[in-house]
Formats: structure tokens, C-alpha cells, sequence
């Protein structure tokens, strides 16, 4: 009994990758009626299953999938033509294979209906226009095909209509051996006919490839999770010896574990292409359903990420998929109208970038309505018409994202999307991912994600705030700083009770760890007799768009941490991801940046509000106080830049440099760091070219993800000033000069240094990902 | 008769048990992680050979006044999320006991004890108080959650 249970385990998993083959195909071939080979693989699928379920005795599955096959065949001889009714009718007939299967799998049979409806509408459209047609022939052209060397054996116990009624007794042999007497290949070898199933495909698959149960690879990546923890425990215990060959021992391990890690992790790495499986389908019947056409493509299938990410983004790209259709792509009357082909396209894109994987979404539809959007935000109060005014047109956009932006009813009104939006970006924030947003009024929209590759092991910063350790994920970390405590009250300012910190001229929210956390002053204060009284440490982080300072005791290191969920007594406090061992082998928290500033009532409105200051703050930044890095270029030049833009100052040897692709390079922390002369960007003022001096010094610029070195002659000075109005330059890459410090200074125009920026898309962010 | 083996322990007068099959292990004081804004029955988090445990604190569960300098045991039992450790007075010995000397919870008994536990062996000179491990372990999972509880 238990090698049938495993037969039908086979049969039941083998059936479904089979089904998905066949849903994808059908509507594959719909749009490429000239590709027999798919059609052919379509039959072959569902022949496979007929076959194998007679074999197993569940005759109502089986006979289902023969009408089905019959009506296959009269396509495929080319009596019928694939109408769209045809392709329908098929793939109600997945639907009902799969919800059989599904029977089986729950109850061990193939359930009580008998699906006569469904059977009459494919026998009907078998007689729809070849009606002399006789199941007989049908029969004979599929004994006579070329499948039927691939094909089960089994098969032909659906011609004799000679059900196998001694299922339980019989072995497996015994029954195959009068089955197989009718047939004119009964000479075939039976080793080869006793493996039905996995003869019908290509032997290269079955020999390359293995079936793995996900629990078993869980285990092993918890297991590689502890041996990380252990290596890190060994890495800090080792530090009390001296002994060079125990050093080079862990050095070892520590490099094994790493490519252990990474293998484990590969393990469980799918192409996202099986859940894009099920999309043209979807696709399909949504736009039949709203009378639309709307063609589907797909580039990058093959990326891969982790399994448990694949099941996470399912359900919001299916989310969106569905939107594309339902709201993005017009009807083919009104395309037409717009000068646009019929047909609708719907693209999607994966590619990995920097240690994440990106994942578009494109349509070339109506694109979204920005005004509409913001009418319905200012409605329903999520902005006021004031903020909104103020607001650039992505982030406009983003108000969709806004929960109570939509409910249900209000969506069907507009004319952009809405529905459950904030669930999508939720659920992909819940991951450690990021969701934009752009759009064209009448050229289509696009949605892109971003997602991380494995949530298991992830990079983190430690923390301490009351004596506890936290870990903080590195991806939502943007910078730390640390502000001295003498001088502590002249940084961190108040607003009504509320801390802020000048961070290069933008306020920055301040969160106090151990206050949100509650494990207040008054523990301090107990302990050390007085309370700690100004920040130590800012570390600067990014929860949704927003960022905020928390304020934290110490800082510690960065660690990679293996992350464990938390039980289900503690599940439901937003403020934790998970907890992790530490190398001391004690447990520390992983706090969740999103939950968490959500706890510290950094709202949304709130932040709307900072940030709108922010904006307002930058579009008179021509008349504010700014702060301005001064730098030296050839002999007289003095250029001014944004030190907001600034990341970092460096000065390395000239022999650092590298050439990649004609651009000069240096490696910087990591990652390829493309150098462009400010001289050169500003060519057309004339500046001399820099002094070779040995070393050089550069100016690390960043913007979204972006780096770039400019490399100056020198770095002069650092200073607060209010420009007068600029007189405007007509060179590129000057926005305007001024009076700095008594003397004519050029403002550097940030923009012209990105357009000049060869390799700038390249790799971004990917600093923060190494060793992801 | 159908006979049945305990695992034992004591939390302040009271005596437990709990299925021995369900008990993964009996440990030692531990090291705890506390969980800030967690419900204060948690005592925190302790690494258990690479697992992480969530200790609940048993008299904290069963409304008990805290101890001083108390060194709870660990009494690390299965569940369907995984093991739980619960944090009792004291261990007893591993009884096997009849279940013609069970009853159930006399209905008289009113308190935290009547919602956690689902019958009593009656022994010897005491009763045996079966815990029902899925109630037990079932603590409201914040601090906020725990004072709408409260007030409901």
C-alpha cells in the first residue's frame, strides 16, 4: 500500500507541474497558432495524466481528461481550429483536473462530481464542426501518433474500456503485462515501460535534477544558520590565543562556512518565472473578462531568489498584474482612439541589481491620474491640498501606497488604481523590500520592486540601549552618527517635547531607543545615579520613506545574523523582526525599522509634515542658509558643493586609480567607484586640469542608491552661508555663481555630474550588500 | 486500566504535570534575553542549542506573587510552534499514574488554575493538577494586548 501512496504522491505533484505546463501552453499557442510543437506538448501533458490516472483507478479524472484529449486531438489533426471558446473550455478543464487532484490529495479519491456540464460543453465543441467524427478514429490517430512511443503504457486499458478492477491485488507487473497485449509495441523492453511517468519527458532532466522536500532543506539552512553563529562564537573566542595553525584552522572554517552558506542558500534559490507561470492565464481571463486584448512578456525569468521570497511576492504581483489589466490597459476602442496598437502589453522584468532583485511591472496603458489621485487624498484626508501642491509628482504617486487612500467602492471610481494598495506595499516592506512607482499620462505606468535576495542570514548592525543588545537590519540603515555630550545640547534641538537633529541642514526626527522600548530612564537612572543626559549615538534609518534618528547608548558592530522568528506569544509586537543568537551565545532582539516607527507615532502625517518642511526649505534653498563644500579646481577655480549631495571626503594615492570601460575608477569599500575630473565635467570654463601631486582628493557624491567620485584639486573649506540671488551661467554643469567669502565662487550643478556619469547606474547600493 | 506517565513539578503550593511525552527536556536557570513591551508572563528569550526558547514564567501565569532571587527550572515542552520553556518552582519525579484515580477540575475552583488545567489525579497525600500545555502557553503577546484583556 505504501508504494501506491507513493505512486499517487508522484502522480499528484508530477500532474500539477503537468497542469501549470498545459495552462501556460494553451494560452501560449492561442497567441502562436503556428507552433505545432506546443500543441504537441499541451496533448502530451494531458495524455500523461489520463494515463496515469487510469492507471490508478480514478476513472472520473480520467474520463474528464479523455474528452479533453479528444478535443486536443481534433486541433491538433487540424479538424478544429483553437477558437478562444476551445481554449476556455480547456483550461475550465485544468481548473477541474486540478480541483480532482486536490480531492485526491485531501480525501484519496477523485471526489463525488462528475463535472457533466463541463464534459458536454468539450463534446460539443468536438461535434461543432466535424461531427462525422468517431471517438473510434480519434482513438486510432492517437494509437497511430508519434507520442505514442513516450506515452504511458497504461493508455490502452482506456481503449479495451477495461477498467482494472483488481487494483488491490494485483501487482504492478501483472497488471501492465495484459494491458499491454493489445498494443503493437508490446515487444517494447518493460524496464522502459515500467517508469511511465518519467518517460514522457526529456531524460536530461530527470538525470541532472532531484526532487528535494522544502522541510529538509529548511533544516539545512538552520543548521548552516547555527554553524554561522558557532563560527562567529570561535571567531571571538579565538582572539585569547596565539597559536598561528588554530588561526589558519578558523580562518578555514570560516571560509568553508561562507561557501556552505552560499550553496545552501543557492538550494533554495526558484526562478521567479514559476509563479510568472500562472500569469498570461490570469492575464487572460481578466482581459476577456473586461473585453480587452492584452499581450503579455516576460524578460528575466530565470532570475532567482529565495523560495520563502517567492511565496511573499506572489500574491502582491499577482496584485498588481491584475491591476495592470483591470485599470492600466484601455479597451481596444479607446486604444485605437489614442493612435495605440489593439492589443494592450503588460511586461514584466526581473534582474538582479546590486544584491536585490528588481522586479517591473509595465503597461502601456492610460497611466495614472495624478490629479484624480490627489482630489481623492485630499478627500479623503490623507493630505491637505496644501501639502499636496507642494509635492513632486512621484510622490504624488506614492499616495496611492497611503492606507485609507482607498477602500473598495471609492477605487471603481478612479480612473488610476487603488485597490488594497497599501497591502501590496505592506506585504512588500514586510520583506525587506521597497515598491515605486512611475507613471506617463496616456504612455502606461510601472511598478517596481525591490526585494532582497534571502531573508534568512542577513547583515546588522548591535546596538545597546539600557544594557540591552538590538540588532538593527543593514538595509535600513542610512548612516550613524555620534554627537558629542558636552556639546550634545547645542545638536540635538526640540520641537514641543519632540528631539530633532540637524543632519546637513534637514531636520531629522529623534527616537529614543530605550524610551519607545520602555526600558526607560529610570533603569538608568537606578543603576547609575543619574540620568544619561543627551544623545550618544544617532543612527540614522530609513522606515518607508521617511527617515528618523534613534538614539541608542552604543554601537556596537556589524554582524551577519542568522534572523528566527519569534514564538507566538510575541508575534503580535510590531516592534521585533525575530531574534538571533549572538557569537556569546546569548539572544538578542531584531528590531523591525517599519513596526518600530510606527510604535514611536512617527506617522505618516507627522512625516508628511517634516518632510513637507523639507521641500520648502530646499525650493528657497537659493535664498537660505546652506551649507557648501568648497573646493579648489586648477589654479584659480573655487566650485561650490551641496554638501547635502556629499556622502563622503577622501584622499587616496594616485595609484589607486583604475581604468574600467575608459572611465577612471577606484575600488571603494567594496564596490567599483567611477572618478570623473571636475575639470573635465567643467571643460568648457576652461579650468585647468588638476596638478599631479601624488595623491588627489575626491568628493563622494550620492543620490538614490548612485555614487560617484569627483576628483578635485583641493578641498578647501566647509561653511554655512546665505547665497544671494545667483547670477545665472550659461556653462553646463554650473547652475550659478556667487559671492563666497569675498570671492566669485561657481555652484556646481549636481545633475550635469550624474549625466556624466558613465557606469553611474551600475551597481547601486551594492556597499551595503556585500556579503549578502 | 490505562496508565499514564508525568513529568512534576512544583510551582508555589501547587502540584503539576505535564505528559512526559509532550516535555522535550528539564533544565537549569538560564540565561534570559528580556523582551521590552512583551507581557510580563514572558520572562524573556534563552538559546537552547541554537533555538530560541520563550520562557514563560509560570507563577506570573497563575497570578502568583513573584519570588525573590528566584532560581526557576526549566521545563522545556513541545508544542505546535515549536518549545516552550515554562519556569516552575521546583522538579518532581516522573510519576506514573493510574487515570482510574482522574477526575476533572472540581468546578469550585476559580482562579488562573481552573483556565489551565484539565483534570486532577488523585494520589497519595496530593493531587496531581494536569496542565493543559496549549492554554498555558498562550499569553496575551504585548503589554497593550494584555491591558485590553484586562478591561474586557
Amino acid at each position: 500500500m505504501g508504494e501506491m501512496d507513493a505512486a499517487i504522491q508522484e502522480f499528484l505533484v508530477e500532474s500539477d507541474e503537468n497542469l501549470s505546463q498545459v495552462e501556460r501552453d494553451l494560452v501560449d499557442f492561442e497567441g502562436h497558432p503556428e507552433q505545432r510543437e506546443t500543441l504537441a506538448s499541451i496533448f502530451r501533458a494531458i495524455h500523461t495524466i489520463k494515463g496515469t490516472c487510469s492507471f490508478l483507478g480514478y476513472s472520473k479524472l480520467e474520463s474528464l481528461a479523455h474528452t479533453g484529449e479528444t478535443l486536443l486531438s481534433l486541433v491538433r489533426d487540424g479538424d478544429l481550429a483553437l477558437s478562444a471558446e476551445i481554449a476556455s473550455a480547456l483550461l475550465s478543464m485544468v481548473d477541474a483536473v486540478r480541483q480532482m487532484l486536490a480531492a485526491i490529495e485531501q480525501t484519496g479519491n477523485d471526489g463525488a462530481e462528475e463535472y457533466q456540464d463541463l464534459k458536454n460543453v468539450l463534446l460539443a465543441l468536438q461535434k461543432s464542426e466535424q461531427a462525422s467524427i468517431a471517438t473510434e478514429e480519434t482513438q486510432r490517430s492517437v494509437r497511430d501518433s508519434e507520442f505514442l512511443v513516450v506515452e504511458d503504457p497504461s493508455e490502452y486499458s482506456v481503449v479495451d474500456q477495461g477498467s482494472p478492477s483488481d487494483v488491490e491485488e494485483s501487482s504492478f507487473k501483472d497488471r501492465l503485462a495484459p494491458v499491454l497485449q493489445p498494443s503493437s509495441s508490446s515487444d517494447k523492453p518493460k524496464a522502459e515501460l515500467s517508469a511511465p511517468v518519467g518517460e514522457a519527458r526529456g531524460p536530461s532532466a530527470t538525470d541532472s535534477s532531484i526532487r528535494v522536500d522544502v522541510g529538509l532543506l529548511d533544516k539545512l539552512m538552520n543548521m548552516v544558520g547555527e554553524r554561522v553563529l558557532t563560527r562567529n562564537q570561535i571567531g571571538q573566542g579565538l582572539s585569547k590565543f596565539e597559536d598561528p595553525s588554530l588561526l589558519y584552522a578558523s580562518q578555514r572554517l570560516s571560509l568553508i562556512t561562507t561557501e556552505l552558506q552560499e550553496g545552501i542558500m543557492k538550494t533554495r534559490m526558484q526562478q521567479i518565472g514559476n509563479i510568472w507561470s500562472k500569469f498570461p492565464r490570469v492575464v487572460r481571463d481578466l482581459a476577456m473578462s473586461c473585453g480587452k486584448e492584452v499581450r503579455i512578456e516576460m524578460e528575466g525569468k530565470e532570475t532567482e531568489l529565495d523560495k520563502t521570497l517567492i511565496e511573499a511576492i506572489k500574491d502582491p504581483l499577482t496584485h498588481l498584474v491584475r491591476n495592470s489589466v483591470d485599470h492600466g490597459i484601455e479597451t481596444p476602442t479607446v486604444r485605437l482612439e489614442r493612435g495605440k496598437p489593439r492589443e494592450g502589453r503588460l511586461l514584466l522584468r526581473a534582474y538582479h541589481e546590486g544584491g536585490q532583485v528588481n522586479i517591473e511591472i509595465t503597461d502601456d496603458g492610460g497611466g495614472i491620474n495624478v490629479e484624480r489621485v490627489v482630489e481623492i487624498a485630499v478627500q479623503k484626508g490623507v493630505v491637505t491640498a496644501e501639502q499636496a501642491s507642494k509635492m513632486p509628482e512621484c510622490e504624488l504617486l506614492g499616495l496611492i501606497f497611503q492606507p485609507g487612500f482607498s477602500t473598495a467602492e471609492q477605487v471603481t471610481n478612479v480612473s488610476g488604481r487603488g485597490v488594497g494598495m497599501d497591502v501590496v506595499k505592506t506585504n512588500i516592506e514586510k520583506i525587506g523590500g521597497t515598491i515605486d512607482i512611475t507613471s506617463e499620462s496616456g504612455r502606461g505606468s510601472t511598478f517596481k520592486l525591490k526585494v532582497p535576495l534571502t531573508l534568512a542570514i542577513i547583515p546588522a548592525l548591535i546596538v545597546t540601549s539600557a544594557g540591552e543588545r538590538f540588532a538593527i537590519p543593514q538595509v535600513s540603515l542610512l548612516e550613524l552618527v555620534r554627537v558629542d555630550k558636552e556639546n550634545g545640547s547645542q545638536h540635538i534641538e526640540c520641537i514641543q517635547g519632540s528631539p530633532v537633529y540637524r543632519s546637513r541642514g534637514q531636520l531629522l526626527p529623534l527616537v529614543y531607543l530605550n524610551k519607545v522600548i520602555g526600558l526607560g530612564n529610570q533603569l538608568i537612572q537606578g543603576e547609575l545615579g543619574h540620568v544619561v543626559p543627551t544623545a550618544s549615538n544617532i543612527v540614522v534609518l530609513q522606515a518607508d520613506t521617511r527617515r528618523f534618528g534613534l538614539v541608542v547608548d552604543e554601537v556596537n558592530d556589524t554582524e551577519e545574523i542568522v534572523v528566527k522568528p519569534l514564538g507566538k506569544q510575541l508575534k503580535g509586537i510590531s516592534i521585533y523582526a525575530g531574534a538571533t543568537i549572538m557569537g556569546d551565545g546569548k539572544v538578542v532582539l531584531i528590531l523591525d525599522v517599519l513596526g518600530f516607527a510606527q510604535k514611536a507615532h512617527l506617522r505618516d502625517r507627522e512625516k508628511d509634515q517634516a518632510e513637507a518642511h523639507d521641500r520648502s526649505a530646499s525650493l528657497t534653498t537659493v535664498q537660505a542658509l546652506q551649507t557648501l563644500l568648497l573646493v579648489k579646481v586648477g589654479r584659480q577655480g573655487r566650485v561650490a558643493i551641496p554638501v547635502s549631495h556629499i556622502a563622503r571626503l577622501e584622499e587616496m594615492p594616485d595609484t589607486v586609480k583604475e581604468t574600467a570601460g575608459g572611465q577612471e575608477v577606484v575600488q571603494y569599500r567594496g564596490a567599483i567607484l567611477p572618478v570623473i575630473r571636475l575639470s573635465m565635467l567643467l571643460a568648457t570654463c576652461g579650468y585647468d586640469t588638476e596638478e599631479q601631486t601624488g595623491t588627489f582628493q575626491m568628493v563622494v557624491v550620492k543620490d538614490r542608491g548612485r555614487q560617484v567620485g569627483i576628483m578635485v584639486d583641493r578641498i578647501l573649506d566647509i561653511l554655512d552661508v546665505t547665497l544671494g540671488p545667483l547670477t545665472r551661467s550659461e556653462q553646463p554643469g554650473i547652475l550659478g555663481s556667487a559671492v563666497v567669502q569675498d570671492r566669485v565662487t561657481d555652484l556646481l550643478d549636481i545633475d550635469m555630474v550624474w549625466q556624466h556619469t558613465p557606469l553611474s547606474d551600475a551597481e547601486p547600493e551594492s556597499i551595503d550588500c556585500v556579503g549578502v | 486500566m490505562a496508565a499514564q506517565q508525568f513529568c512534576t513539578f512544583y510551582v508555589d503550593q501547587l502540584f503539576f504535570g505535564v505528559k512526559v511525552l509532550q516535555v522535550q527536556e528539564v533544565i537549569r536557570s538560564q540565561f534570559m534575553t528580556v523582551v521590552p513591551q512583551a507581557s510580563s508572563m514572558v520572562r524573556g528569550l534563552m538559546n537552547l542549542r541554537g533555538q530560541i526558547v520563550t520562557a514563560i514564567d509560570l507563577r506570573r501565569r497563575l497570578n502568583l506573587p513573584d519570588r525573590d532571587n528566584w532560581k526557576p527550572m526549566n521545563v522545556v515542552i513541545q508544542t505546535d510552534e515549536g518549545a516552550v520553556s515554562l519556569l516552575v518552582d521546583e522538579i518532581g519525579d516522573v510519576l506514573e499514574v493510574s487515570d482510574d484515580v482522574l477526575e476533572p477540575l472540581p468546578t469550585t475552583i476559580q482562579g488562573k488554575v481552573k483556565d489551565v488545567v484539565t483534570g486532577v489525579y488523585k494520589l497519595e497525600g496530593r493531587l496531581l493538577l494536569v496542565l493543559d500545555t496549549t492554554q498555558v502557553i498562550s499569553v496575551p503577546d504585548s503589554i497593550g494586548k494584555g491591558k485590553e484583556d484586562a478591561a474586557a
